[in-house]
């Protein structure tokens, strides 16, 4: 039996329809048991949008995240991934819809090798990234394809984890916290590595503490807190918002 | 004759043989309790009484459907297997949110009742299964006379757990199972069917406890209560390897088995229990189980 069975004909077309919203979430409520943690959040990601959710430690943005893979507990609102209502489906038919969740542990798998690692997320689309290209990207993870996943260093682990979703053929990543805790020469490296996956047309969904790497890469930023969006900043605003945003982030 | 440590040396060879073929139970089972605890968190108090199922299965379905040794072997393992796959579904897969500790009175409840409903139809006395023919009479080795079914076992034995051991480490759906067994919810979030998974792996324990049920039919009388009796033992080799590793779990079955046949010959008193103080000296310096991953 095969556990990673692919969408029917059917489905796959309604998960391509023209629309220019790759996700749209609106009204977003998330539970955790008894404790609300996300109070409303609207927003929204075009196609081929980088966009970033800024906001302090527990403002909900790993939450956020979370809910649209519905790894959360109890959810409501709507959250439309190219043009499908997913409030209501299983987690595991969500990545189908063409979504890669890099969370923010990396969640590198101790048991398995990095090859093993890397083959792991069961394609959702056939236009992936090749095992070559992404070998190529990366050439630190085939040298090292054999030694245990989580035997990698931190930089090498984040690599892995984006590596891994790539090969899949996600078309919407939503990355959480990549860059914590890795040296600035790895940083810069995934800087470049989000440049040429916004070349590729992806969109992608960035939560990130460190601003000085988002500010360039983005084309709108939401700012969070408690649990909800409360401002919205383009590329274009950005530098007579600056201050503001500081401020707001706490730095 | 030649003698080892005081002892013949066909006696000693026939205990190391016996020990062996008792090692291939204890692996066969523990390994089958190490996947479904992997994945599931659940400790499967029913896997004695499913090891047991598949002995009866074996037994009634020689007298009543004329179903041969051989296709038993094949057959019984996927009966039982889907039966533990109804189980899964439809009563562990209802608390799995809950502490693990409901799953395992759960199982329990579940072997008291499959025991408890064949002795009220069987008894507990037990009835033979006879050899198949082809594996009747012996081999003489020279040193010793070697019973061709319990050679038979142990290769048998052997060969399954290898099988298991490769599906496990060296397939992708192994991958899935290894990667479910760290972090569920990643893989759900991946695309995988985290509960089909689920499902697969308690069957396939199931069928592994069922398998060796078969195998254990002509050697050991098969009655209602003969897994009850064998989990114990099984429980403490699973302390002793510990839950890490496949081949732990291989290796700790046939050693213990081995080391219980030997205590046979040199300290008959001993030969019940030298497991369980095996099970205290590991668990006083190497917690985790000789095989086991620190946390």
């Amino acid at each position: 039996m095969n556990t990673a069975e692919q969408l029917s004909p059917e489905q796959l077309d309604a998960t391509r329809p023209q629309s220019a919203e790759m996700l749209r979430v609106q009204d977003l409520h998330a539970f955790y048991g008894e404790s609300h943690i996300l109070h409303g959040v609207d927003f929204d990601v075009k196609r081929g949008e980088l966009v970033t959710l800024l906001g302090r430690n527990g403002s909900g943005r790993s939450t956020t995240l979370k809910s649209v893979m519905n790894m959360v507990g109890r959810r409501t609102g709507s959250i439309m991934v190219n043009g499908n209502e997913t409030l209501n489906m299983k987690p595991h038919h969500i990545p189908r819809l063409g979504i890669g969740y890099c969370p923010e542990e990396r969640g590198i798998f101790a048991s398995l090798d990095v090859h093993e690692n890397l083959l792991l997320p069961p394609t959702v689309r056939s236009d992936g990234m090749s095992l070559d290209e992404i070998y190529a990207m990366f050439p630190n993870l085939y040298e090292r394809r054999k030694s245990q996943g989580t035997r990698l260093s931190g930089g090498e682990q984040q690599m892995l984890a984006m590596a891994r979703i790539l090969r899949t053929g996600a078309r919407i990543l939503l990355l959480d916290e990549i860059t914590e805790g890795l040296a600035p020469v790895i940083v810069q490296k995934l800087a470049e590595v989000l440049m040429m996956l916004k070349e590729r047309g992806m969109t992608i969904v960035l939560v990130e503490q460190n601003f000085r790497f988002a500010a360039p890469l983005a084309d709108r930023h939401y700012v969070m807190e408690h649990g909800q969006i409360v401002e919205e900043i383009t590329a274009a605003q950005l530098p007579s918002r600056r201050e503001h945003l500081n401020s707001m982030l706490g730095v | 004759m030649t003698m080892i440590f005081g002892v013949p040396l066909a006696v000693f060879m026939g205990q190391i043989t016996l020990g062996l073929v008792n090692g291939a139970f204890y692996a066969l089972l523990s390994l089958g309790l190490a996947v479904i605890f992997g994945l599931l968190k659940i400790i499967n108090f029913a896997h004695g009484a499913q090891y047991m199922l598949g002995a009866f299965a074996a037994l009634l379905g020689l007298e009543y459907l004329g179903i041969n040794y051989w296709l038993a072997l094949l057959l019984v393992p996927l009966v039982v297997g889907a039966f533990g796959m109804v189980l899964e579904r439809y009563l562990l897969r209802r608390i799995a949110h809950l502490d693990h500790l409901y799953g395992l009175l759960l199982t329990f409840g579940l072997a008291l009742i499959f025991e408890g409903t064949l002795v009220n139809f069987f008894g507990v006395s037990g009835a033979r299964y006879p050899t198949p023919e082809a594996l009747q009479g012996g081999l003489n080795l020279g040193f010793m006379f070697l019973p061709t079914y319990r050679a038979w076992v142990l290769v048998a034995a052997l060969v399954m757990c290898l099988f298991t051991w490769f599906m496990i480490e060296r397939t992708r759906l192994g991958a899935y199972l290894r990667a479910g067994t760290e972090n569920s919810q990643l893989m759900q979030a991946f695309g995988v069917n985290v509960p089909l998974l689920i499902t697969l792996t308690y069957g396939f324990g199931v069928a592994l406890a069922a398998f060796a049920g078969v195998l254990a039919a002509p050697l050991y009388p098969v009655s209602p209560t003969m897994g009850s009796s064998l989990l114990i033992v099984v429980f403490a080799v699973v302390v002793i390897g510990g839950m890490g590793s496949i081949l732990g779990a291989i290796i700790t079955g046939l050693a213990m088995g081995v080391i219980e046949g030997l205590t046979k010959v040199y300290y008959p008193e001993a030969s019940n229990t030298v497991i369980f103080l095996v099970m205290i000296l590991v668990l006083l310096l190497r917690p985790v189980g000789l095989f086991g991953k620190e946390a």
